[in-house]
């Protein structure tokens, strides 16, 4: 018996979505629209909902509250096997029992597709791994059950591919090959990618947008350059990448501009990059957007004089400190190997500059501490 | 003298207690029943008393006297195990994906009968199918059953003794292979477009095939050597191969006759499941 799934196009929106376990909520009243041929990534640490809102787009998880659509069709209650919409599983699930070729060609003969074979082949070419069509899945490295995988989703063409951490159980090295090989996929098949991952710098290597998550909602959705340069929540600035966050005074306005006390030394940064709600707030500053100088230095932008070298660490293409300021707080600075200027001693009394367009604020209530540490272990699997 | 044992000597070690075992207890009686097995009265001799004469035409006259209950061995053995099958797997199905934390429970009920003695199992269900039991008043009032007819001494009591008796030896091997399959795997057959029958046929059963070999193997091969079974549930008209070769030894004393029956048998089940494991190919499986 053929199934036909159902024919739907279009942008994927979720709409009040909640999943209830027990008192458990694992999504919590999420809304989101993830438009059709982009490359969207769901980011966020073990546990955050990433992957119950996944399993509840390929329909192996019912919403508690909420609807799903894809395009202009209402899926939410639709059948897993009726969705045009297809998964990379975690751990591949390939079928140990069926060939490399009978795998991928499973989709298609639920399907009652004609041209099997034809498909079946072209798509191997597309993953580089037509002389294996014959073995079984136990006869295959990581990396190729991976691209399997990947072959069995995307040779239906679904409306929707979802990748659940696809790139999780292999290394590092081929892992920075398979997210260049995947973002090069998805543009030659031009089918919608949502991608789950906890790997920030995958996130930002493959997506167009990204949606990070915590604990069942989205903290900040957008692009990659957005969410690094100008972060809305601390678990925002703190997850992806590394952010130091100063706690400040807004003191008054200057044109565009803010002026902020930062610890009694005075700043100023767009008045549009700032998140607070009154005039208490962190200001943000990325560790390398800082610049060092040996007090005494004419400098321009913002300054924060009275810091001393507390660590240096040498790592190459930069070098990262450690300064320790006045009011007790040690900031991350990373400086660029390029000037010819001899790294900074332990010990030396510096002043640190940086442009004043680099700032972000954050309200002045935010937890600092905020996504700095990711619980290793898995809440839901 | 150096305690430490140069390394290839370990396996061989290890192997030493169970092969000695088996040689004494498997090996040496086996040659001694071969060797029984085309022997012939000693003329003039007692009841029991016979010599080597290497007569191979033990086999073919003890297997044509026994041509109906050599048949009826394997027919019943086959249906036992066929129904063994039908009950077992939709349990282990439930036990391994449906019975959550209970689980360990319906285990412990599974393997439960083997407290008891299988002889005094086999007893209780002489009572259970009899006429004081309760199955054969229901059936008889329900008009299922005519007011006359008895299930006790019919081939149904053997049949059904036989599918209770060797229910666990299935359910257990069945339990262990739909256990170990991956949940993903039957979750990517649902997301590529199977629903629930397509993705039993296609994912489900062809992963739990390891189980069904084991299980029915495990049923099959004791249920058609079995005579506990037809002895106690059944009549003169059940008579397995198993009862002819029991009383051939203990009551006949035509030991060459009994050795003989033996071997046929044995030859009869390892051609039996040899045809049906390459049918089946396990060698496919993983």
């Amino acid at each position: 018996m053929a199934i036909d799934p159902i024919d739907a196009r279009g942008d994927l929106r979720l709409t009040r979505i909640t999943k209830s376990y027990g008192d458990f909520k694992a999504v919590d009243d999420l809304s989101l629209t993830i438009p059709e041929g982009s490359f969207f990534a769901l980011l966020g640490p073990s546990g955050c909902g990433k992957t119950t809102t996944l399993r509840m787009v390929a329909g192996l998880e019912e919403p508690t509250v909420g609807s799903i659509h894809l395009g202009d069709t209402d899926i939410t209650t639709t059948r897993a096997y009726q969705r045009p919409i297809n998964t990379v599983f975690q751990n591949y699930a390939l079928f140990p029992h069926l060939t490399i070729f009978e795998n991928i060609a499973f989709g298609l003969r639920r399907r009652g597709v004609k041209d099997v074979k034809e498909q079946v082949e072209k798509v191997l070419s597309l993953v580089e791994l037509p002389h294996l069509a014959q073995r079984k899945p136990t006869q295959l490295s990581g990396g190729q059950q991976q691209r399997i995988a990947l072959a069995r989703a995307i040779v239906n063409r679904p409306a929707l591919l979802l990748l659940d951490e696809p790139l999780g159980a292999l290394d590092l090295k081929l892992r920075r090959q398979m997210q260049i090989e995947l973002k090069w996929i998805q543009r030659e098949v031009g089918l919608t990618f949502v991608h789950v991952t906890h790997d920030q710098e995958e996130a930002m290597t493959m997506a167009d947008t990204i949606a990070v998550m915590n604990e069942g909602k989205i903290e900040q959705m957008g692009t990659p350059a957005d969410l690094y340069d100008d972060p809305e929540t601390a678990f925002v600035a703190n997850f992806l990448g590394q952010s130091n966050l100063i706690k400040g005074k807004i003191e008054g306005r200057d044109g565009d501009n803010l002026v902020i006390d930062l610890f009694g030394q005075k700043i100023s940064m767009p008045s549009a990059r700032s998140h607070a709600v009154d005039n208490t707030l962190y200001a943000g500053i990325r560790p390398e957007k800082f610049r060092i100088s040996r007090t005494g230095s004419t400098l321009r932008g913002n300054i924060l004089s009275g810091g001393r070298i507390e660590d240096v660490s040498y790592i190459g293409v930069s070098t990262q400190y450690v300064v320790a300021m006045p009011w007790g707080q040690e900031l991350m600075v990373f400086e660029q190997n390029d000037d010819g200027v001899p790294p900074f001693n332990k010990g030396e009394e510096v002043v640190i500059s940086w442009e004043p367009n680099f700032t972000f604020a954050l309200r002045g209530d935010e937890d600092v501490e905020a996504g700095t540490e990711v619980n290793p272990e898995e809440i839901q699997e | 003298m150096s305690f430490t044992l140069p390394k290839v000597r370990v396996p061989y070690l290890l192997l030493f207690p169970g092969f000695a075992f088996l040689f004494t207890f498997f090996i040496l009686p086996i040659a001694n029943l071969a060797q029984t097995s085309t022997q012939t009265p000693i003329p003039g001799g007692d009841t029991g008393q016979y010599q080597q004469t290497f007569a191979f035409s033990n086999y073919l006259n003890a297997f044509l006297d026994n041509r109906e209950q050599f048949a009826r061995s394997f027919i019943y053995a086959t249906l036992a195990t066929v129904f063994a099958l039908a009950i077992a797997y939709p349990l282990a199905y439930a036990i391994a994906f449906k019975s959550g934390k209970f689980k360990n429970i319906f285990l412990v009920l599974v393997v439960a009968p083997f407290f008891t003695s299988f002889l005094l199992r086999t007893i209780a269900w002489k009572q259970i199918l009899g006429e004081e039991g309760f199955v054969v008043p229901t059936l008889r009032n329900l008009h299922v059953m005519g007011q006359s007819t008895t299930i006790t001494s019919t081939a149904v009591a053997v049949v059904a003794g036989m599918t209770y008796n060797f229910l666990p030896f299935m359910t257990l091997p069945l339990y262990a292979s739909l256990e170990r399959i991956d949940p993903r795997t039957i979750e990517a057959s649902g997301d590529l477009y199977a629903n629930g029958i397509t993705t039993f046929r296609r994912v489900t059963v062809p992963l739990s095939l390891p189980g069904v070999v084991a299980g029915t193997l495990l049923t099959f091969i004791p249920a058609a050597g079995d005579y506990v079974n037809a002895s106690i549930l059944g009549s003169p008209n059940t008579k397995m191969i198993g009862n002819v070769i029991e009383s051939r030894y203990f009551k006949i004393v035509d030991y060459p006759t009994a050795a003989a029956l033996s071997f046929t048998l044995m030859a009869a089940i390892l051609i039996l499941v040899t045809l049906y494991i390459r049918k089946a190919g396990t060698e496919e499986l993983v």
